[in-house]
């Protein structure tokens, strides 16, 4: 080949490989402007505090929403505090015995299990073994486990970025491990960890095949009240309206996902705001 | 070309004597290494080291880079035990006490064996709160005017107060690097140490900070025993009363300084403070 | 308050065992009622049989069809998301400068993040409509569009994956290939990326587990029909669909058409496990190779 039907060649191959790229991001475009056409005229103050109903134009969200706000805190509440003990015993305890090894082997793997199979394992284990039922204190234990791999890795990750000679100045006053975990490491590990715990639950936010095999309802007209309480979420809404053959049900689901994607934007924002106001400077 | 041979270099020998000498000390030897020997895993760090460091001195640690000197420094506070793989063949004693001996407690001699790092590490704190995380995680706090009194103390003992007094809630980030290493040395005095570990102490800092920190070093030996690592022989001939000569691993001569510097015993030491290698 | 801290730090292993627990745990679930379903349904007739119809009167237990289904759509998937994002991982890799790189990556990470509830809605009722103009055959419920989608989704998981892969390696092969006169896209091609081989194998291989286990886009999109087919123009049933479509039901618990949720979880756990096994071996190898 000449050298101008190469240089031709790898111009083409830009042009493809930048093609594909755009290819993907017109993807994109396509469905959050197919979202947008078809449920903007349905979202509506009457549509998120509004319940279910058999009749589309009169259908909201709230029950929906509120469970899974409801989730979300309380997925929270179990998945950070375990997290963070799991990621603080591996990174600066078990460093480098096998048994650490051996665990930080099946948190990678289970990072890839398919959210169905939590669903599964939530389904036998907190709704009959524990006898929790199909309640929000079940949901929200499924997903805390399904979110604990991704806050243990970022919470290793926000306490390897302290840098080692805190440490050492520390240790050198004469504190303990624990001591110096507590007071240095984990203050300044903070940001760090909130951002990897939001990012975790906006991914939890949107699970839906998880929570309906572990018995979360499609048709909910109540408010969750308590930690027994039957629940639904928001994506399990739009799962139940998209899959109803009526146009204006489709209506709905594209306002529930416009609801959806707020929530969501919300959530990475404040990780990002986190991440931005909290990043101190740490050493020289 | 003839080469100058004579043992001393003009300079070194100058700068010692110029100094007021100590007389030399006598009693117990505050640490004491016996045929000790450090691993990196397999690898042999350091070769059968054997001195005493006498109390209220200051003992400087010489040698070129890589010798072992800031190794065996750290020995005596079992930093390198933070370190995986690590191993302290032979004894060390603080006091008479095997510091490698079952039932030491390592937090207790690490706060009595207190150490400054080359590079600056104060915590991300307040000027306060750096001095006064160590007597808070040793039970050493006391009342809130204690322990005002004891951060105060601490503080004018490194030559730091009358520069931070007005501002003790700032962060300690803020300070400069000459005044940063002043306050990781008054945050290490705060605990009541008897032993003072330097590790290259001013090797980061400007010729004025150096000073400062200097003088500060030799003041501090009448209240402690001080061991200094520098890989410049000027600090040591200005600073100390004892040099260790560190070279691969081994201790290859020990001695007042005054006699490293004008008339060392051993050929090795005389090349190295005459500048032919290191 | 010192003496506390062995206590500590046994609370912190416990912590770190509740993932060791939650592997048993998944075991355990799936062992025992497949165990349960497979003494009144043979094995063979499970894994080889050609009819899965456990909720008719006369029921037939045989997986294929749903395997099939799965496998059909994932690789509609990967035919969508191995060719364009390994092109787009060489573009961001080797041709594109940082500024384009941190607007790219970051919208690319955005189609990641879509719920897949969202990504079934705009199978069902965008995509397939969309394609029924172009292939009026096409039923409302199929492979062919959810398979897109799920491949537009996983695009992003195999562009950084190879992406990483090729950045672990070294500089020197490829200003070696350019020293001997190599476009960019000769050196991508034939330098860069053998050289990642293992690691974009394992991106594959990742991506193909993704696909593999992914629900709600297949459940919305793609049918409640299990079929023995190859034909992605009709409806299908997947494995992961199968369970949600038994759980929003009223099978009663204990009998064995529930137990058949199990039983195709643990195929389905056993096939994700299978694959992300080879990935992470194929990736430990690339480490070790450039390390």
């Amino acid at each position: 080949m000449t050298l101008s039907m190469r240089r031709a060649t790898d111009l083409a191959f830009q042009v493809v490989a930048l093609l594909v790229l755009l290819i993907a991001l017109a993807a994109l475009g396509a469905l959050i402007f197919d979202v947008v056409r078809d449920g903007i005229g349905r979202l509506s103050w009457d549509f998120i505090t509004g319940y279910p109903s058999r009749r589309a134009s009169r259908a909201g969200i709230f029950p929906a929403l509120t469970g899974s706000v409801f989730i979300i805190l309380l997925t929270a509440a179990f998945a950070l505090p375990i997290g963070v003990a799991a990621a603080i015993y591996l990174e600066e305890y078990g460093k480098r015995n096998f048994v650490s090894r051996a665990i930080e082997i099946n948190i990678t793997n289970l990072s890839a299990v398919p959210s169905i199979i939590y669903g599964l394992l939530g389904l036998g284990v907190f709704v009959r073994v524990m006898g929790m039922g199909r309640s929000v204190l079940a949901g929200a234990s499924t997903l805390a486990l399904l979110a604990l791999p991704v806050v243990i890795l970022s919470t290793r990750e926000a306490l390897r970025a302290v840098p080692g000679s805190i440490r050492e100045g520390s240790y050198a006053l004469g504190a303990t491990k624990w001591q110096t975990i507590w007071h240095q490491v984990l203050p300044i590990a903070t940001p760090g960890i909130l951002t990897g715990l939001i990012l975790a639950l906006s991914r939890a936010i949107g699970e839906t095949a998880p929570l309906i095999t572990m018995g979360a309802l499609t048709y909910v007209s109540f408010l969750p009240n308590s930690l027994g309480s039957p629940f639904t979420v928001l994506p399990i809404q739009i799962f139940n309206w998209t899959s109803r053959p009526q146009q204006d049900f489709h209506a709905n689901a594209a306002a529930g996902i416009l609801v959806l994607m707020a929530l969501l934007l919300t959530m990475n924002a404040v990780a990002i705001w986190l991440r931005d106001r909290y990043q101190r400077k740490v050493a020289l | 070309m003839s080469v100058a041979t004579g043992p001393t270099p003009p300079s070194l020998g100058n700068i010692v004597s110029q100094r007021e000498l100590t007389p030399p000390a006598s009693g117990p030897c505050k640490i004491e290494a016996r045929g000790m020997n450090f691993y990196y895993g397999d690898k042999r760090a350091l070769q059968d080291i054997s001195i005493q460091i006498l109390p209220n001195v200051v003992t400087a640690f010489i040698g070129p880079s890589g010798c072992g000197k800031s190794t065996f420094l750290r020995t005596l506070n079992r930093m390198n035990d933070i370190i995986p793989g690590t191993r302290v063949d032979g004894t060390v004693l603080i006091d008479d006490k095997n510091i490698y001996g079952p039932g030491t407690r390592v937090d207790e001699l690490r706060r009595t064996v207190g150490m400054v790092f080359q590079k600056s590490n104060p915590f991300p704190k307040s000027i306060f709160e750096n001095v006064a995380y160590g007597l808070r995680i040793n039970g050493m706090a006391g009342t809130r005017t204690e322990l005002t009194e004891r951060v105060e103390q601490s503080l004018q003992q490194a030559a730091l107060w009358d520069e931070v007094k007005d501002r003790l809630q700032d962060s300690a980030l803020a300070l400069s690097g000459g005044q940063q290493q002043r306050l990781c040395i008054a945050r290490a005095l705060a605990v009541k140490p008897d032993i003072l570990l330097m590790d290259e102490p001013a090797s980061a800092l400007d010729p004025i900070a150096t000073q400062r920190i200097e003088e500060l070093v030799y003041n501090l030996k009448k209240q402690y025993t001080v061991v200094i690592v520098t890989h410049n022989m000027q600090q040591a001939a200005r600073v100390s009363d004892y040099t260790a000569f560190f070279w691969l691993g081994r201790l290859v001569e020990y001695d007042r300084t005054d006699k490293i510097f004008t008339a060392p015993s051993e050929k090795l030491t005389e090349d190295y403070v005459t500048g032919r290698f290191g | 308050m010192r003496r506390f801290e062995p206590l500590i730090e046994r609370g912190l292993f416990l912590c770190a065992l509740v993932s060791v627990g939650t592997t048993v745990g998944i075991i355990a679930v799936l062992a025992v009622d497949t165990v349960a379903f497979l003494r009144e349904v043979p094995i063979t007739e499970f894994l080889f049989g050609t009819e899965w119809t456990p909720l008719f009167s006369t029921p037939s237990f045989g997986v294929l069809p749903l395997v099939a289904g799965t496998a059909l759509v994932s690789m509609i998937a990967m035919l969508v998301a191995l060719p364009m994002g390994l092109l787009s991982s060489i573009y961001l890799s080797e041709y594109a400068n940082s500024h384009v790189r941190r607007i790219l990556k970051p919208v690319l990470e955005l189609l990641a993040g879509v719920p897949t509830v969202v990504y079934g809605y705009f199978a069902l009722l965008f995509v397939t409509p969309l394609l029924q103009q172009v292939i009026p055959t096409l039923g409302g419920f199929n492979a062919l569009g959810p398979g897109i989608v799920m491949g537009i989704m996983i695009l992003p998981l195999v562009s950084s994956l190879s992406e990483d892969a090729m950045r672990a390696v070294p500089n020197g092969l490829r200003e070696g290939s350019y020293a001997l006169g190599a476009t960019k896209m000769q050196t991508s091609l034939r330098v860069v990326v053998p050289a990642a081989f293992s690691g974009i194998t394992a991106a594959f291989i990742l991506a193909i587990s993704r696909a593999v286990g992914e629900t709600m886009i297949v459940a919305i999109a793609a049918g409640q029909q299990p079929r023995l087919t190859l034909n992605p123009l009709v409806q299908i049933e997947t494995m992961t669909a199968y369970i949600v479509q038994v759980s929003l039901g009223d099978t009663p618990q204990g009998t064995i058409e529930y137990r058949t949720i199990f039983a195709v979880g643990m195929l389905l756990f056993i096939g994700t496990f299978g694959l992300n096994l080879v990935s992470a071996w194929l990736r430990q190898r690339y480490r070790e190779e450039y390390s």
